[in-house]
């Protein structure tokens, strides 16, 4: 079992939560994720981590209630456990194998959306600390759904904020502050997107345009996450991978986007139909056809 | 003198009932069962079954003490060389190791020993408290066990029973590996069972570790250097699922048989209670012909699909224990022999719709001795279906051998290791489907326990 230690609600429908996970937390570099299970029936899900603390031993997630396991997750309060905490998964993102001096001497932009920001955060954090000057774009659907604002501006070198409303930052999508970067004369060197899978599609198309390299990190369906189930392959260059083992993170110029969106919904039906079984179990059956009339 | 009587028959449950739930197909033999069919035995001078059963088994022996109405003894003579009886008895191939030996079969049917050794291992699970197995006084020496399944808890009980710490890890959250996330639950009950035979080896003072990944969590080489221990056995199973690299194979509705039996065994997605969803539609279509593929295609069955199995080679090319192929026809399988998927075929929507065939014909024989199937021209047909599972076996997991400098593995990526389980790695033991790929149950128990003679060995001469 695993102690919640710390929970906070970050947007509408988006906790943060701090959780001692020792041997997760020693052994976890930017880029990986972990598998939680919220109790003896809940499901297996990967979250991608957003920040980690050897020290404290403990490995901070975000998530954001989207289904039955999420919203069981962010249902527990701190001083709870989670049944399992498994971790860190997947390959660490390709920067923290290379040699300090090569990454100083590039430049990075680095894009968050929605709550593919949280993950973002400690790879900038990480690059901060390597002494790597890197730019940050967030995106959001307005100034309410924006989480991770002071932490990443205290990491960044310059921070961009973006809404769909225009509630906060410049008013429109990611992709649109990028080239205005751009063709304000700011010389990049890698983008690396992390956010929904149709805000990584488009940021992909965009940086093609300009060939600026560009990863980013996949959140495939998975059950086991440790590369025994295959649910997790995507298409990158024409091959099947499996992005529990070789990814999370690809060359986003390679990812076949469409065919992974598709995936993602493979099981949506079948968990719209435990999620009404689940709420009529809470509230009673409520009759569909009038029989109760 | 043995009794000439024919071999007793096992009950089982109804196939039409049995194709609807989840409930062991086979009662197994009761005491009276069990000792009838033991005066079979003939206890041979030089018994073929000992020879042929991977763990070596002391069989006539067993059968013997059962026969004498002595089912303690026999547990304890079982016991000396395996510690998952009721496991084994269940799963092991028979047919083609002690019982595909025994001179009985010759002319007639051989003794039943799967259902015997099945008789006494539940036997002995429900009399746990006077069967409890010899322990050596601690040595001080501590190994770490990566992989809580056949291989990793044959090797761990061993080393418990003589005298060493042992720390098992697990990836999942589950013990047993491919105990509970592969095998069904209607061949080899999760509670009743797996659960109750690891809780023995736990009696033995094996510690267990979940949730810790071996290449990720920790490493080979922390293990060793930072948390202390003498050596390492790494029994971490198969890995990746194999695909055909045919057309459509990432449609939504192609899943690998792992996925498929991991969401229905290991996270109970069959049941409602449990949150993890799984989906069948009305036709499936399992690509295989080993047990895995028995085991996904019933499954798909009792999920209430209309189930079909497809395989390149003929019926008697059929890989998977002969009792699972019976079992699969008694509870209406279809089967299409002979014949090899060239496309999945799906909708606009990405979703499976069928499968395009090809009809085979058998060839020469290859280096595995099987006749090798040919493609028949122009014999192109198309099966509808909602679901196709690929049931065509796995490659090796590359987190250990990736994370373990100096650790070899062959050209297809297996851990490469003796006979007795050294690697290239001082220190470092491996066995089961990590080195050998997919193989079975009581072959990696097998050699789980041989690793372990080496690991005392190899520490014995350190000191």
């Amino acid at each position: 079992m695993f102690t919640i230690l710390e929970k906070r609600l970050l947007a509408e429908n988006i906790y943060l939560m701090k959780v001692e996970a020792p041997r997760v937390a020693h052994a976890a570099l930017p880029g990986q994720f972990v598998i939680v299970r919220a109790d003896a029936v809940g499901e297996r899900i990967p979250l991608t981590i957003a920040d980690f603390d050897a020290a404290e031993g403990s490995v901070t997630i975000v998530i954001q209630t989207l289904g039955v396991s999420t919203r069981k997750i962010c249902a527990l309060e701190a001083g709870e456990q989670l049944a399992d905490f498994a971790g860190p998964l997947g390959r660490p993102s390709e920067f923290v194998h290379e040699p300090v001096e090569e990454l100083r001497r590039r430049r990075y932009i680095f894009i968050g959306g929605g709550v593919g920001t949280a993950p973002v955060y400690p790879q900038v954090k990480w690059l901060k600390e390597h002494g790597v000057e890197v730019d940050v774009i967030i995106g959001a659907k307005n100034k309410d759904m924006l989480i991770y604002t002071a932490e990443m501006e205290r990491v960044a070198s310059h921070l961009y904020i973006t809404t769909d409303d225009g509630s906060c930052g410049s008013k429109g999508l990611v992709t649109a502050k990028l080239e205005e970067l751009i063709a304000a004369g700011n010389h990049y060197d890698e983008c690396v997107a992390i956010g929904p899978m149709i805000m990584m599609k488009f940021v992909a198309l965009t940086t093609k345009k300009y060939n600026l390299k560009t990863t980013v990190s996949l959140n495939a369906l998975m059950v086991d996450g440790t590369g025994m189930c295959g649910a997790c392959r995507v298409t990158v260059a024409g091959k099947t991978r499996f992005t529990c083992v070789e990814g999370p993170e690809f060359d986003a110029h390679e990812v076949d986007f469409d065919e992974a969106m598709r995936r993602q919904g493979m099981y949506r039906t079948e968990e719209q139909r435990a999620t009404a079984i689940r709420k009529e179990r809470e509230e009673g059956h409520k009759c569909r056809i009038g029989l109760d009339k | 003198m043995a009794n000439k009587i024919p071999r007793v028959p096992v009950r089982e449950q109804d196939p039409a009932i049995r194709a609807t739930n989840f409930e062991e197909v086979c009662y197994g033999y009761n005491l009276e069962e069990a000792q009838l069919e033991a005066s079979r035995c003939l206890d041979c001078k030089h018994p073929r079954c000992v020879d042929a059963c991977p763990v070596g088994l002391q069989i006539p022996r067993f059968i013997a003490a059962l026969h004498e109405g002595n089912v303690k003894e026999a547990a304890a003579i079982i016991a000396r060389d395996s510690s998952l009886p009721s496991i084994c008895g269940r799963v092991c191939p028979q047919e083609s190791q002690c019982e595909g030996s025994c001179i009985l079969g010759i002319k007639g049917e051989p003794v039943a020993i799967g259902k015997i050794e099945r008789f006494i291992g539940d036997w002995k699970l429900e009399h746990s408290d006077e069967v409890a197995a010899e322990v050596a006084p601690r040595n001080g020496r501590r190994v770490a066990v990566v992989g809580s399944g056949p291989s990793g808890l044959a090797c761990a009980s061993d080393l418990a029973k003589w005298g060493y710490e042992v720390t098992v890890f697990e990836a999942l959250h589950k013990l047993g590996g491919v105990l509970v996330y592969g095998i069904p639950e209607f061949r080899l009950p999760k509670e009743r069972i797996v659960a109750r035979e690891i809780s023995e080896v736990e009696k033995l003072g094996v510690k267990f570790e979940k949730d810790v990944i071996v290449g990720r969590t920790v490493t080979i080489d922390s293990l060793l250097d930072e948390e202390g221990f003498d050596a390492v056995f790494i029994g971490s199973g198969a890995g990746l699922p194999r695909f055909m690299g045919i057309e459509g194979e990432n449609l939504n509705g192609v899943v690998s048989a792992n996925e498929f039996l991991t969401r229905a065994n290991l996270m109970h997605a069959y049941d409602a209670e449990y949150d993890t969803p799984i989906y069948v539609g009305k036709r499936v279509v399992v690509v295989g012909g080993g047990n895995v593929a028995m085991d996904a295609v019933r499954t798909a069955k009792r999920l209430g699909a209309e189930s079909t199995i497809v395989y390149r080679r003929s019926e008697k090319e059929l890989p998977a224990r002969v009792e699972e192929v019976h079992h699969a026809k008694e509870e209406g399988i279809a089967f299409k022999m002979l014949t090899n998927p060239v496309a999945v075929l799906g909708n606009e929507q990405g979703w499976v719709t069928g499968i395009r065939c090809v009809e085979m014909e058998l060839g020469e024989p290859d280096e595995s001795g099987r006749r090798s199937p040919v493609v028949k021209e122009g014999s192109e047909f198309e099966l509808d279906c909602d679901v196709v599972i690929m049931a065509l076996g796995t490659s090796p997991n590359p987190l250990i051998a990736s994370t373990t400098e100096g650790l070899e593995t062959s050209r297809r990526g297996c851990i490469t290791a003796t006979e007795e389980g050294a690697t290239s790695r001082a220190g470092v033991f491996a066995g089961g489907d990590a080195v050998t790929g997919a193989a079975t149950v009581i072959l990696a128990m097998g050699a789980g326990r041989k690793a372990a003679k080496a690991i005392d060995q190899y520490l014995k001469q350190k000191e």
